[in-house]
Formats: C-alpha cells, sequence, structure tokens
C-alpha cells in the first residue's frame, strides 16, 4: 500500500507541491508547496479560512488532496496512506479543541499515547499493560501535570488538557509535531510557559504550529508562514512578514 | 481515584462471582437433595427459569462489552443469540434419531413432512456434541466478522450502524422463516429428547444446564473484564470517547471494533446455545428485532460500561417481565417503554453505575480535600 520511492526525491522531511483540496467547489488549499526540514519549527498563520487546519488534514490523512504530492522523508507518498499509518510513520498531531480522553485518568492518556506496537492483540497482552512509572512520570513532568497523574482528564483545566495533549504528543514521540492553536484560552502566564515547552521540543523534533496570536508566534521565534486562500502570501521572520503590505491587507481587510 | 475505582470494581467483581457460586451451588442441592414437600424445595420450572435469566445476562455482558466500552450500539445482537441457539438446536434434533413421529434415523421429522431426501449440507457434523458446540462459538463469531470487517471498514458509525444491525438480525428471521432454509421453517426445531445422552426433562439434566450457564456467565465475565482492564480496554474507551484522536494516534480503530464485536458475538452464541435445551425450543421469533433492542434495555437499566450492571439489568427486568406477564400481561410492553424512559431520563448510568457515583461523591465528601495545584 504504501508507495516508496527507491531514492529520496526531496531532503526535506516533509514536502508539500502543488496540493490543492476542494470543498463543494470552495478551494481550501490552492496550489499548496511548502517543505520543512528535519528539527525544524515553523509557525503558520493566517486569517480564517485560509486552509490552515486543512492543511494539517492533507498531512495526517484526513482528508486527501485532489491534485498535489505530499512526501514523508523524501520518499513515502502520504496520499496513499490512513490516519493510522501516519501516525506510526512519526506524525503527530494536536487538535484545535484540546482533545484527550475525558474518562481516563492523566496516566491513562500517556500510557495510550506511548510509542510502540499498536495493534489490539498486543494491547491486550503486551507491554503496554506494564508500562513502567518512570516513563510516564518524565513526560508528566515535562508538560508539568506530574502531580495530576491520577486525575481523570475531564476534571483538568482548559490549559492542562492542552498540556495533557502535547504531552499525548511527546509520548508518540513523532518526528513531525502538528500543533493546532495551543494556546487558544490561556492565560498570558500559560501562554508563555508553552512557548518555552514547545521551543524545548523543537529542539530534537520538527514542529509545526498553527497560531492566530502574534506576540506567541513571536515568542517562538521561528520562520512564519502566511496562508491566504489556500496558497503561501509570504515567509520568512516574523518582524518581516507582518510588514508585508499583502499580510496586512488580508488580515485587516481593504 | 482510578485506583479506587479498580478496587470498587473488584469488590464488585468479586461480589458478583460470589453471588454466581453460591447460586450455582445452591439452587441445583436445593432442588435435587430436598423434598418436593419442603417448603426449601426449589421446582425445576424456577430453576430452569432461572437459568433463562442467567442466559439472558450473559447475553447482556456481551452486548455490554461492544456497547459500554466501545459505543458500538448493535441493535442486532438477538441474531447471534438465536444463531447459537440454532447450533444446539440442530445438535439436539439429530440426537432424536428414530424417536421422531415419522422413525427416520437420519432426518428431523420437518425435513420427512417437507419429503426431503438427505440432510443437507448446513447440517453435516452436528451429531457430533464437540462440533455443535464449535458452531455455537464459531456461526455467530464469523457472522460478526464478515459484518462488522464491511461496517468498520467503512467507518459507519452511531445511528447507521445500529440501524444496520437491526436490519441484519430482521433479514435472518426472514430467512430463517424459510422452510427451503432447512432450519425448520416457522416451528423452528422442538421436541428435543437428549442431550450428551441424558434425558433433556430430568432433574438432574436441567440441574447440569443451569450449573453450565452460571460456569458460562461466569467465564465470559473475567474474559470480558480481563479485556476491559487490559490496555485494550483502554483504547475501546478511546475510541468510543474521541475515535478520530484515537486514529490520529496510530490505533487502527477497525481493529479493535471488530476484535471486540466479534468476541461479543460469539459470547452471544454461547449464551443462545444454553438457553434452547433449558427452554425446550429455538424459533425464528428469537431473532425478532424486539428482542435485540429489550437486551439494549437490560444493559441500560443495570448501567452500561459496568458488564456486572449488565447481568443486573438482564435479570431484574426478566424478573419483572415475568411478574407482569403473569399478573397483567397487557401492560407490559407499556411498563418496558416506561422503564425505558425513566432510565433514560432520570438513571442514564442505569443501577449500577449511578450507585457508584453516589458511594464516590460520599467518600470525596469525607476525604480531605485535594491537595493544592501545581503550576
Amino acid at each position: 500500500m504504501t508507495t516508496t520511492h527507491t531514492h529520496e526525491l526531496t531532503s526535506s522531511l516533509l514536502y508539500l507541491d502543488g496540493v490543492s483540496v476542494s470543498f463543494d467547489g470552495f478551494r481550501a488549499l490552492n496550489n499548496l508547496s511548502l517543505t520543512i526540514g528535519a528539527g525544524e519549527m515553523r509557525a503558520i498563520i493566517g486569517p480564517n479560512g485560509a486552509g490552515k487546519t486543512t492543511m494539517m488534514d492533507v498531512m495526517t490523512g484526513k482528508t486527501k488532496p485532489d491534485t498535489g504530492d505530499v512526501l514523508y522523508g523524501g520518499r513515502i507518498d502520504l496520499t496513499k496512506l490512513d490516519e493510522a499509518a501516519i501516525a506510526e510513520l512519526g506524525i503527530g498531531r494536536k487538535f484545535q479543541k484540546p482533545t484527550v480522553f475525558e474518562s481516563q485518568t492523566v496516566e491513562d492518556n500517556i500510557v495510550l499515547s506511548l510509542r510502540g506496537a499498536r495493534g489490539a492483540f498486543a494491547s491486550l497482552w503486551g507491554w503496554r499493560n506494564r508500562v513502567p512509572q518512570r516513563d510516564i512520570e518524565q513526560i508528566l513532568e515535562t508538560v508539568g501535570l506530574a502531580n495530576h497523574r491520577k486525575r481523570m482528564a475531564a476534571d483538568l483545566s482548559h490549559g492542562q488538557k492542552q498540556w495533557l495533549e502535547i504531552g499525548m504528543l511527546l509520548a508518540q514521540d513523532p518526528k513531525v509535531l502538528l500543533v493546532d492553536e495551543p494556546v487558544a484560552g490561556m492565560t498570558d502566564h500559560e501562554t508563555e510557559q508553552t512557548a518555552q515547552l514547545l521551543k524545548d521540543i523543537a529542539k530534537d523534533h520538527a514542529v509545526i504550529v498553527v497560531e492566530h496570536d502574534m506576540s506567541f508566534v513571536r515568542a517562538l521565534a521561528c520562520r512564519v508562514i502566511c496562508l491566504h486562500e489556500g496558497a503561501v502570501l509570504a515567509e520568512g521572520h516574523i518582524d518581516a512578514v507582518s510588514k508585508d503590505d499583502r499580510v496586512i491587507e488580508v488580515y485587516l481587510g481593504r | 481515584m482510578s485506583r479506587a475505582l479498580y478496587l470498587r470494581h473488584d469488590r464488585l467483581g468479586l461480589g458478583f462471582l460470589m453471588v454466581l457460586c453460591v447460586l450455582g451451588i445452591l439452587v441445583p442441592v436445593l432442588n435435587l437433595a430436598l423434598p418436593v414437600t419442603s417448603s426449601w424445595h426449589v421446582p425445576t420450572y424456577a430453576m430452569s427459569l432461572m437459568g433463562k435469566y442467567v442466559c439472558y445476562a450473559l447475553l447482556a455482558v456481551a452486548l455490554d462489552l461492544v456497547w459500554g466500552f466501545c459505543g458500538i450500539l448493535s441493535l442486532g445482537h438477538g441474531a447471534f443469540f438465536a444463531l447459537g441457539g440454532y447450533a444446539m438446536g440442530m445438535y439436539l434434533m439429530r440426537q432424536i434419531g428414530t424417536r421422531g413421529v415419522y422413525g427416520n434415523p437420519l432426518l428431523p421429522d420437518f425435513m420427512v413432512f417437507l419429503n426431503w431426501k438427505e440432510l443437507p449440507l448446513t447440517w453435516f457434523g452436528f451429531s457430533s456434541f464437540g462440533y455443535a458446540m464449535l458452531m455455537v462459538i464459531l456461526v455467530p463469531g464469523a457472522l460478526a466478522f464478515v459484518f462488522g470487517w464491511f461496517a468498520f471498514r467503512s467507518r459507519v458509525t452511531g445511528v447507521y450502524l445500529s440501524i444496520i444491525t437491526q436490519a441484519m438480525t430482521y433479514a435472518m428471521m426472514l430467512a430463517f422463516f424459510r422452510n427451503d432454509m432447512g432450519f425448520g421453517g416457522n416451528n423452528g426445531l422442538t421436541d428435543f429428547k437428549d442431550i450428551l445422552g441424558f434425558n433433556i426433562q430430568a432433574q438432574s439434566t436441567r440441574a447440569c444446564l443451569f450449573i453450565a450457564s452460571i460456569l458460562a456467565l461466569a467465564g465470559c465475565y473475567l474474559l470480558a473484564r480481563y479485556m476491559v482492564h487490559s490496555a485494550y480496554g483502554k483504547v475501546l474507551i478511546a475510541i468510543r470517547d474521541a475515535e478520530s484522536r484515537s486514529r490520529f494516534l496510530g490505533y487502527r480503530v477497525e481493529h479493535f471494533k471488530l476484535l471486540a464485536f466479534t468476541v461479543s458475538a460469539s459470547m452471544a452464541g454461547l449464551a443462545g446455545a444454553l438457553y434452547v435445551p433449558q427452554i425446550g425450543i429455538i424459533n425464528p421469533s428469537e431473532f425478532a428485532p424486539g428482542n435485540s433492542i429489550e437486551a439494549v434495555i437490560w444493559v441500560a437499566v443495570g448501567g452500561r460500561g459496568t458488564l456486572v450492571g449488565a447481568a443486573l439489568g438482564a435479570v431484574l427486568v426478566n424478573f419483572s417481565k415475568t411478574w407482569l406477564t403473569g399478573a397483567m400481561p397487557e401492560i407490559w410492553l407499556f411498563a418496558l417503554g416506561a422503564l425505558f424512559i425513566v432510565v433514560t431520563l432520570f438513571l442514564p448510568k442505569g443501577i449500577i453505575g449511578t450507585a457508584g457515583e453516589f458511594l464516590k461523591n460520599r467518600r470525596e465528601r469525607h476525604a480531605p480535600a485535594p491537595t493544592g495545584e501545581v503550576r
């Protein structure tokens, strides 16, 4: 099922070329091309309807593009794979609305996410039934939830759920993290901590962050891509992008 | 908190198994050892009635495994139950031998009546108890596997899945009503004589069937409990609560659903197989959509996602049914409908779920306040 080319077609970890997606005539992505290298961090900004979430849907197999190439590691055609196979390859995703398993404990949310065999029989009697405590502790400490491990995920505050979801991403140990609006609904203090957390993670992972909050994007101090009507409008440092006339135009309107 | 929850579950589970153990010993002893004149004597009809409840409880546990833990609201579990029943019925028919009305050593009466000359292919092997028992597990399991394979792969969920499970059991009913299916048509299979060489009407055989039902319920409960408490069960709950999130974590949701659905169907088949010799008949009305819906009500009343609650609900509702259909037969369906509405509105977690929540709240009120939050 996996289409694997014998040699690398590109050196970038994630490569999108000429990707278009339409829903009932509406062009959510319009000939979008972009590349992310291993260990790189990118922030994606853009007004509502610019195609940010659709782009993540295409990268994670939720939406199949009408045209265009999506390559992972220069060889693997992601458009031929489903969500589970793409997750297995090492692309993890955090949703816009924090999506944790509410009726399970914080600890179990991490146990479910940890990298390792994911088959039905493997989970019946495999290692996931005997996860070492310190593996869970380590991740919960990173996201600051070590004291909440026995609580139900549903009982966490909004910000804590966001962190738990980032912790679940870390447990997955993906090569690429796609993070959709991680600071929505967070206090300024929490936003600052999240920016620091993502910067730490970006040291050894490729990270793509979709965000509206400009001060947060500035705090990330990485290259910024502005999407508009399903295509890249501007790319570069946040200061350059935010001064770009076209960017100002699409954000403020004419 | 989760540990406390597990302890409570354990106490509940242990209590449940102990009740089963006591029933499994006490009822047959009181039936066999005491004279009919004793006020402690359990009449054989009552023992078989309880055996029937135990089979229903097993069906409810099977349904709870898929509905309570994986969110698959099957409105067709009666089909798996009936298929298990038919497999057992076919074995029992072959046991009749020359004692049938027509005295044909090979063909059951209804086939002689239809002027058939030889045994249809589907009936081969059913003279062997081992083969029949294998079919009791395999046939419902295989149907569930094929049905689930297509349904889950196509990502049919929620109410649409419920509707097609309902259609499945209805289609099975229509098929089994046909005489040329070779399963006795309208009349089904009945007039059983022996099981494993023992007279099926004998008191001691009835006692053994009751004990077998108790053992099957206990065994399947333990299997289901193991499944839902393992990491597999955590994934099932994750799928129930956030299916697409589970996919993005890398879980093949359809495989997890398929395993639970198939195991559950086999359990339902076993329940049907134990039900038939205690009732003495199996006919296509067991496939009726209403039966499957009733099973859903049992689970809802007892509390879904609790396993023990499902068994309790099955026994309580069926006990009321026996009593009400005897006392005021015309109001039973109204009572069942009212019960479903009351449970949905006021006890959405069922009896066990609500009781568990009440105990938890009380414990938390008495416990010291939680330590201050960090961060």
